[in-house]
């Protein structure tokens, strides 16, 4: 059966056809070809296929396209602003918080929800919120300091508004 | 080697900015107009008889474009090769076809591949491909394999021993009838499954027009897949472009070539429309090869004082049901050779049994081989120490190999570049602060509390290798590497490299080597890996040889290209090259620095080529091959600390300190979070990881729901620091540093346990130490 279906991703809206069955990270990927979203594993466990979805991290290997008709999405390629990186990323960046990268656009998107909700976490509810995302490569340690890097950052910008 | 602003500094990673913003292109993320998608059926026995594959009902189903079975392809493909042909060791490559013609020799084995418009589709049809099997006795466990009358996977390899190895150094038995004391111990070195983020796949696509093939393939090494797959396909490897650019992880696992891609080219090839296969996570549980799984036989020999006199090692490999690419190399060469540690053992004897079970292939998995030596080692030296009453700190300062015996070959024929184990043993002791942590130990013991401290003073071999030493390892190819430097006429320079970095972080410590050696500003140097089309032959990445062996062959080419441009200056200069200085990419001449050139002009003459000095070609390019002399070993000390909660069992890792000597270090951002990566993976096999099998050879464990893959919270923080002793084998003094943690942390994390519970009399458990098996043995042991 197919399905119309309106999304907004990255702030542009998309109407298309879909089959009821195909997944939301199918139709990120294959239908709008937006590849950086990554499907890592098939049991929701990995979290490489980390998207906000109506502004909270969602795993799109769990949702079928269908079900986001009407949804306003944010990928890992709609996160950087006119050219200029989110502090996110620029706090992987600084503080070397991916190897292979496979796991960083859904490590960065997860993160994102995080600093949305508790602005200036300690280690350890960093290491506790994003427990739902895997890297084989970093040990962890750095993508920790990557996000308190960010918080800091974000937590400064917006002192200066 | 000077250390410069470039050579030494932390600088951030240029491959980060597409990665981070999802622009990367993995394998997956390729796109090829009109690409069919191929589904694999897999078998659900661990060992069957294939009476029948009918495919018609697959073949009618939607968008279904071809159906193959194992015997349609017979004629496409060869056999999946083995490439490390170990010699004097009887060895059996039984034949390994990329879809199981006649038997299914593990739960996964292909027996069967649909090819349609959509993934969807296929997956469908491969569900509709009907397959008969007859079921027969399984085997999954080595020992068990080897005995009379256990299920026979072949009828060519008796008792399922595909090899049996020795490697012997001194007299062990002499050292074992005059020992004052004697350690035996059995050890299970449990199953791993790498799980890199990205799993396996391929996009092949065939050009009928030029007869060419392109492979977007997730590999570490592309150029022995580009041959492999030429040989297996019978494609001329002129006409196999490979490109594995960006690729989200190995670990060892993307090194061997697996049937499915092989599968995908001769499909691509038969039907003239690109093909494309990615596993599933669920197939990369099965299908991809596994790590580890030995089960070791040590005796040790010491004297009263804890001298260790000799170490004998009889271990039970387990293979799977084929041997995979480098398979045989791994429990041998990459084992045996290493059981020495970093101690003085004149005696020390080895034999491997190569064992072939219903079980997923097993292949290198990081470190391959040298975690399995080290742990067996530091775990004897523990059980040694703890036999004899002795701190563990003091049995090992008695045995290392001392600064001034460097350089010292080992009873195991390697001869070792350089090392200062107890400057290492030192700085780490110093940074967990130990007598205090002996006194709090005591002090908890006597509140009936259980801390532990364990110690890992490691040495690996890495850098491979010397192509002679891998000739005679029988090893199916050279290990040296390729390099070439181009500067371009606007000065700026392309680098081309045949390591291939996926996760290492190589496009910009090759670019800050080069930057170090030329004077080239670092952003003007462009790093090129990977890309068969692109590179000259490599390689490739794995036994953290990238920048060792890759580096050293890139500072060599620069060498060249600067001593090319110094004549081109002294021509420029109306000088002679003897008289040019050369500093930070600026020729000038000696005593008149007003009177200088750039790199870069040079760089434009040479290209432009008006003025030619006498004898010269024009351009700034050169090619290097380097081959090294010997491996590097990089060494150091890891310390653990844990509590252990004694009425649940959890074990809690309190502390971590690695201080590790890499030699000279590039880039210590990128070194560090490879120390970290690699601290996870020993870490998790200590505490958390392990394939599991039922006896019907069923992969209990084949999921992320079922595997413990380390979460955030399962790993602790890590005081990573360093010591630096250089190696005389390459031009930088660098060792490598992509296994060392893997390597070492194990045994620091398991010996941290055992010390944690030796109040009560444990000497050993087995890996993986979860809560529950630690909890089983406190229990018997109060209980008893």
């Amino acid at each position: 059966m197919k399905h119309e279906i309106t999304v907004t991703v990255n702030g542009t809206k998309h109407t298309s056809e879909v089959d009821s069955r195909m997944l939301l990270v199918h139709y990120i990927r294959d239908v709008l070809n937006l590849t950086g979203t990554h499907v890592g594993c098939d049991t929701s466990q990995c979290g490489a296929c980390t998207i906000l979805l109506n502004g909270q991290a969602v795993k799109c290997c769990t949702m079928l396209a269908a079900q986001a008709d009407g949804a306003e999405i944010t990928t890992i390629e709609g996160l950087a602003q006119n050219g200029d990186l989110h502090p996110i990323q620029e706090g992987f960046w600084e503080e070397h918080g991916l190897q292979c990268g496979f796991c960083t656009p859904g490590m960065i998107m997860a993160s994102y929800d995080l600093l949305k909700r508790i602005p200036n976490p300690d280690e350890q509810q960093i290491r506790h919120n994003l427990e739902g995302n895997l890297c084989r490569c970093t040990g962890y340690q750095n993508i920790v300091k990557s996000v308190q890097f960010a918080s800091k950052k974000m937590s400064g910008a917006a002192g200066d508004d | 080697m000077a250390v410069t602003k470039m050579f030494g500094a932390s600088v951030k990673r240029r491959e980060d900015a597409r990665m981070m913003t999802g622009r990367a292109h993995y394998t997956d993320d390729v796109r090829r107009n009109h690409t069919l998608h191929m589904g694999v059926v897999r078998s659900p026995h661990a060992h069957a008889r294939i009476t029948s594959v009918d495919t018609s009902a697959a073949a009618s189903m939607p968008g279904v474009v071809a159906v193959f079975s194992g015997a349609d392809l017979v004629d496409d493909i060869a056999p999946v090769p083995c490439a490390w042909l170990i010699p004097d060791s009887d060895l059996k490559v039984p034949e390994y076809r990329a879809i199981a013609v006649d038997k299914a020799r593990f739960v996964g084995d292909a027996v069967a591949v649909v090819i349609a418009e959509d993934r969807y589709q296929a997956e469908d049809a491969a569900d509709a491909v009907n397959v008969s099997y007859e079921p027969l006795d399984v085997v999954t466990n080595q020992e068990e394999a080897v005995k009379d009358g256990a299920p026979q996977l072949y009828d060519d390899v008796p008792n399922n021993l595909a090899f049996q190895w020795k490697l012997n150094g001194g007299d062990f038995d002499a050292a074992q009838n005059s020992a004052e004391v004697k350690i035996s111990q059995r050890f299970v070195n449990q199953r791993l499954i790498p799980n890199a983020m990205e799993a396996r796949g391929v996009l092949a696509d065939f050009n009928p027009g030029s007869g060419s093939l392109e492979v977007w393939l997730t590999s570490q090494n592309p150029h022995i897949h580009r041959l492999l797959l030429s040989a297996v396909t019978g494609i001329p490897e002129t006409d196999i472009r490979v490109d594995s650019t960006d690729v989200g992880g190995g670990f060892g696992s993307k090194i061997p070539l697996y049937g499915g891609e092989m599968v995908a080219c001769a499909i691509a090839k038969k039907l003239g429309r690109p093909i494309k296969w990615m596993e599933s996570r669920r197939e990369n549980y099965v299908t991809t090869s596994h790590g580890r799984d030995h089960i070791d036989y040590v005796d040790l020999a010491a004297t009263n004082d804890g001298v260790v006199t000799g170490l004998r090692v009889e271990a039970y490999a387990n293979h799977g049901a084929y041997l995979s690419t480098a398979a045989p190399g791994v429990p041998t060469w990459l084992f045996g050779t290493m059981l020495s540690g970093p101690y003085k053992i004149p005696n020390i004897s080895c034999t491997v049994n190569g064992v072939l079970t219903n079980t997923t292939t097993t292949d290198a998995y990081r470190g391959a081989g040298r975690p399995e030596a080290t742990y067996l080692i530091e775990r004897m030296m523990d059980l040694l120490a703890q036999e004899l009453g002795m701190d563990p700190v003091e049995i090992r300062r008695k045995n290392f190999i001392q600064p001034d015996e460097f350089p010292y070959t080992v009873a195991t024929t390697l001869q070792y570049d350089s090392g200062n184990y107890d400057g290492a043993l030192d700085k780490a002791l110093q940074m967990v602060g130990y007598e205090d942590l002996r006194k709090k130990q005591e002090q908890l013991r006597s509140e009936g509390r259980y801390l532990g401290i364990g110690f890992s003073t490691y040495v690996e071999v890495c850098g491979l290798a010397p192509s002679a030493a891998a000739g005679a390892m029988g090893f199916q190819g050279g290990l040296w590497e390729s390099a070439t430097v181009r500067v371009h006429p606007s000065g700026k320079a392309t680098v081309f490299t045949g390591a291939s970095p996926h996760g290492q972080g190589e496009e910009t410590t090759f670019a800050q080597l080069i930057s170090h050696e030329t004077g080239i500003p670092f952003h003007d140097i462009e790093v090129v890996h990977s890309d068969t089309d692109r590179i000259p032959f490599g390689w490739g990445t794995y036994g953290s040889r990238s920048t060792a062996v890759g580096g050293s062959a890139l500072v060599y080419a620069a060498r060249n290209v600067v001593e090319k441009a110094k004549r081109f200056a002294a021509h420029m200069l109306e000088s002679s090259p003897e008289d040019i200085e050369f500093n930070d990419g600026v020729f000038s001449v000696k005593g008149s620095p007003e009177r200088s050139k750039t790199i870069q002009d040079v760089a434009l003459a040479a290209h432009l080529a008006w003025d030619l000095p006498e004898g010269e070609k024009p351009g700034l390019e050169e090619n290097y091959f380097f081959d090294p002399t010997n491996f590097t070993f990089p060494f150091g000390t890891h310390i653990c600390v844990v509590e252990i909660d004694a009425e649940t069992g959890a074990v809690d890792v309190q502390k971590y300190v690695a201080v590790d000597d890499l030699g000279n270090v590039i880039n210590p951002m990128i070194v560090d979070g490879q120390v970290h990566g690699g601290i996870a993976q020993g870490l998790a096999q200590a505490l958390y990881e392990y394939a599991a099998y039922d006896d019907g050879g069923q992969l209990l464990t084949g999921s992320m729901m079922d595997y413990c893959v380390p979460k955030f919270e399962h790993i602790p923080h890590m005081d990573v620091d360093r010591t630096v002793t250089t190696t005389p084998v390459n031009p930088m003094g660098l060792k490598g540093a992509g296994e060392t943690g893997t390597i070492a942390s194990t045994p620091a994390v398991v010996n941290a346990i055992i010390d944690a519970l030796s109040p009560l009399g444990v000497k050993h458990i087995d890996m993986p130490l979860t809560s529950q098996r630690v909890w089983k043995v406190i229990e018997e042991r109060k209980g008893s």
